[in-house]
């Protein structure tokens, strides 16, 4: 509103006159494009809004949803979600739980291994730059189908990653049929609750799962799933700092190296703080990322053990497809959504620029 | 903002047109499209067979028919309804039947059928695929849970052919004689398919006769479930879980368990990835209600917006036609639908004599839409009860919660 005013008040003598050869550049612009925008608009925008659509309709997935044949429900699907006890409800507080556990996990794990992986290939002195830089690239490229059947053997009972831990004398835990959350089996395990006969405040009940539910922690499933798309997503990032890490000034690296400054401290004092815009970016798309875990369980889990690696998405896909609730699979989606928005925004209030 | 949500709408409109095309189309009788065949295929063998008696109608009648095997059936299928356009005809099977019957995706034919070949079908199909006292769909194949057995295992620990288990108590003595540090007695896969069926022999059931009401908590389905329980916790029965397999067909395989309950579908397994392994099935010993199994299934459904429900009929009768379903049982070893190739059957594959002999007495699996979700919840609650963190009752009143929920929903 502001910057409409001061253009209103200003004399008409400074505005500028667009010459022909503006307006043509204009037209070749939006002319350019157009392509890009159309396709956006036909397979993002609308898909969008038509599953919008569906969320408020009782559908079922065999009939037009556009001919009327569905019955509007309005936001029934959303207070069914979210406000009714039920199956539903419980579901989808579950996999909220277990996506919340992830992000704690996957994002700072994600972040500092492919900043590491950033500094290693981006030093001028390592010997074979292009291969390394490849080597940790890799895992992004490759189908992460491929990828969860692979760790799917690695972590069986009597799988290699087993087979390492006893070398060490650890005897590894069947990684896919403990239903427990790393909480729950250190409180059980050390003895300080009984899950048996839980004291009242744990089992107290929100959104249909007890306080103990909620505080139970990654599975060891889940902290599976989460060395997998760190593993596999930390090249990417890895890219995404390292372009960063090649914008910095060689000068400003130099001057520091002049104020003998140390290595730690040129870091710490140099390359981090130039280093921000990268590590928001980086952290922004690993958190929206972690919303949106879908094709590792389809691959290894399907949700189980009990229900702990059930994603959001996955949810919404089951539901749509299995219960031919596609009105309830399309709510999920939008919940989601607006879980996705308040989480990046947070985010984003914390990693501001601040003068 | 405006313009972009116009263009979004004019969009949403385009698409909506083009996905309606099919309903002003000729409802029956003759249209000149190919016939569409989609399947779930289990492999090449099935493959090659459904497309050579496609082949085979398509020579007699002269009308093209496209055979399609699916990647994922169940998504392919919506998108089929959703769009209009759905392939003609499609394996489905009772877990799905309601939801489409109740959609108005399936075209009930069975009443174009002649009599003779659907009193030939076995009447726990027959059941399974009538809904609002309609016949929907032509059963295809059967399968049902069986008690397969180790015979080396069961040799070395001194049982014979007349040990054979006739009751649960004899079940659980075999299973403890047989269990060694090195393997369990039995395997079970913990999920509902498998309770079920003790569940059965228990005289109980997830539902009522006409699938209408949940009967989860009830006495005898407890008492199934205090059985397996009870053996789980002696360590005589294990879930393939806890035996480091996917499914109860590999703990057996691998030797990790002298017994396994399950269907007739391990014969193929064991063949390929185990074949040292001797075996033998026998029919499920009897509950505390005499004998039960669950049988499975696939049908031939036939699309309700099939421009050609005429021809697709008259496919379909030809694929259930008993030359069709020896064919069919030579080429991957599915089991017929119908009673009067019983015999026939139990002389091509002889381990499969129980699997079919079950099918007397057997039930078909759960058909009310949304119950999905409810029964996955219950493999969640199972997997809970067999590894100590809930009980028989709780597992049971849970089921009958979310069951409740979603008959309400319908």
């Amino acid at each position: 509103m502001v910057a409409l005013q001061t253009r209103r008040a200003a004399p008409p003598v400074h505005r500028r006159r667009r010459s022909p050869d503006t307006v043509r550049q204009r037209r070749a612009g939006v002319l350019f494009s157009a392509p890009a925008v159309l396709v956006i608009l036909l397979f993002l925008v609308a898909p969008m809004l038509m599953a919008l659509w569906v969320s408020l309709l009782h559908w079922d997935g065999q009939s037009n949803p556009f001919s009327g044949s569905a019955r509007f429900v309005g936001g029934a699907n959303y207070s069914e979600l979210l406000g009714h006890d039920g199956l539903l409800r419980r579901d989808f507080a579950t996999s909220v739980r277990n996506t919340l556990y992830y992000v704690l996990l996957d994002v700072p794990l994600v972040t500092v291994l492919s900043f590491g992986l950033a500094l290693v290939v981006n030093q001028r002195i390592l010997r074979g730059r292009g291969f390394f830089r490849t080597v940790f690239y890799f895992p992004s490229i490759t189908s992460s189908v491929a990828i969860g059947v692979t760790f799917l053997f690695l972590f069986q009972g009597g799988g290699a990653v087993n087979a390492i831990l006893s070398l060490v004398g650890v005897q590894g835990p069947s990684w896919f049929t403990d239903s427990r959350g790393l909480v729950q089996i250190v409180l059980a395990g050390t003895g300080l609750v009984d899950p048996g006969h839980l004291p009242g405040w744990l089992a107290a009940q929100g959104m249909g799962l007890s306080v103990w539910d909620w505080l139970a922690g990654p599975s060891v499933a889940m902290c599976a799933i989460i060395a997998l798309t760190v593993w596999s997503s930390s090249g990417t990032f890895m890219l995404f700092f390292l372009s960063g890490l090649q914008n910095i000034p060689v000068q400003v690296e130099e001057a520091a190296l002049v104020d003998g400054a140390s290595t730690w401290q040129r870091f710490r004092g140099v390359t981090l703080p130039l280093m921000r815009r990268s590590t928001v970016l980086v952290v922004t798309l690993a958190l929206i990322g972690s919303w949106q875990v879908f094709d590792q369980v389809y691959v290894m889990s399907q949700g189980s053990p009990g229900k702990t690696t059930l994603t959001p998405a996955y949810l919404s896909y089951t539901t749509s497809f299995g219960d031919g609730n596609f009105g309830g699979g399309a709510a999920i989606a939008f919940v989601l959504f607006a879980i996705i928005v308040l989480f990046t925004a947070v985010q984003r209030w914390f990693g501001r620029e601040r003068s | 903002m405006k313009a972009l949500i116009a263009a979004g709408a004019a969009a949403v409109l385009l698409l909506a047109g083009c996905g309606s095309g099919y309903d002003s189309a000729k409802s029956d009788g003759g249209s000149d499209k190919p016939i569409t065949i989609m399947f779930g295929s289990s492999g090449e063998a099935e493959t090659g067979a459904v497309k050579a008696a496609a082949a085979a109608w398509q020579k007699r009648t002269g009308h093209q028919v496209r055979v399609v095997p699916a990647q994922n059936l169940t998504q392919q299928l919506t998108q089929g309804f959703a769009g209009g356009t759905p392939p003609d005809i499609f394996y489905t099977d009772p877990t799905m039947l309601q939801q489409y019957a109740d959609g108005g995706s399936l075209y009930p034919y069975g009443d174009q059928l002649p009599k003779s070949t659907v009193d030939d079908f076995y009447p726990a199909l027959r059941q399974a695929y009538t809904y609002q006292g309609k016949l929907y769909c032509a059963p295809k194949d059967l399968n049902t849970h069986a008690l397969v057995i180790n015979t080396d295992m069961w040799k070395a620990a001194g049982l014979t052919e007349k040990d054979y288990p006739k009751t649960w108590a004899d079940l659980t003595k075999v299973a403890t004689r047989l269990t060694t540090k090195d393997h369990v007695g039995l395997t079970v896969g913990g999920d509902h398919n498998t309770v079920g069926s003790f569940m059965l022999a228990a005289g109980g059931w997830f539902v009522n006769e006409d699938n209408t009401k949940v009967t989860a908590n009830s006495p005898a389905n407890l008492a199934a479930l205090k059985y397996l329980q009870g053996n789980v916790q002696r360590k005589v029965f294990a879930t393939p879980k806890s035996l480091d397999a996917q499914n109860p067909g590999e703990a057996f395989g691998k030797g990790k368990a002298a017994m396994d309950v399950d269907g007739g579908w391990v014969e193929g397994q064991l063949k390929s990835d185990y074949p040292n392994v001797h075996w033998t099935a026998v029919e499920l010993p009897a509950g505390p209600k005499g004998r039960g199994t669950t049988v499975f299934s696939n049908c031939w459904g036939i699309a309700a917006k099939s421009p050609n429900k005429k021809l697709a009929v008259d496919l379909v009768k030809s694929l259930v036609a008993p030359g069709q379903q020896k064919a069919f049982m030579n080429a991957f070893g599915v089991i017929p639908s119908r009673q009067s190739l019983g015999t026939w059957a139990k002389q091509t594959d002889p381990k499969l004599t129980a699997v079919v002999d079950g099918v007397e007495y057997a039930r078909g699996t759960v058909s009310i839409p949304g119950f999905t979700s409810v029964l996955a919840d219950f493999d969640t609650q199972l997997e809970k009860l067999f590894t100590g963190g809930t009980s028989p009752q709780a597992a049971l009143d849970t089921l009958q919660r979310n069951g409740d929920d979603a008959v309400k929903q319908k």
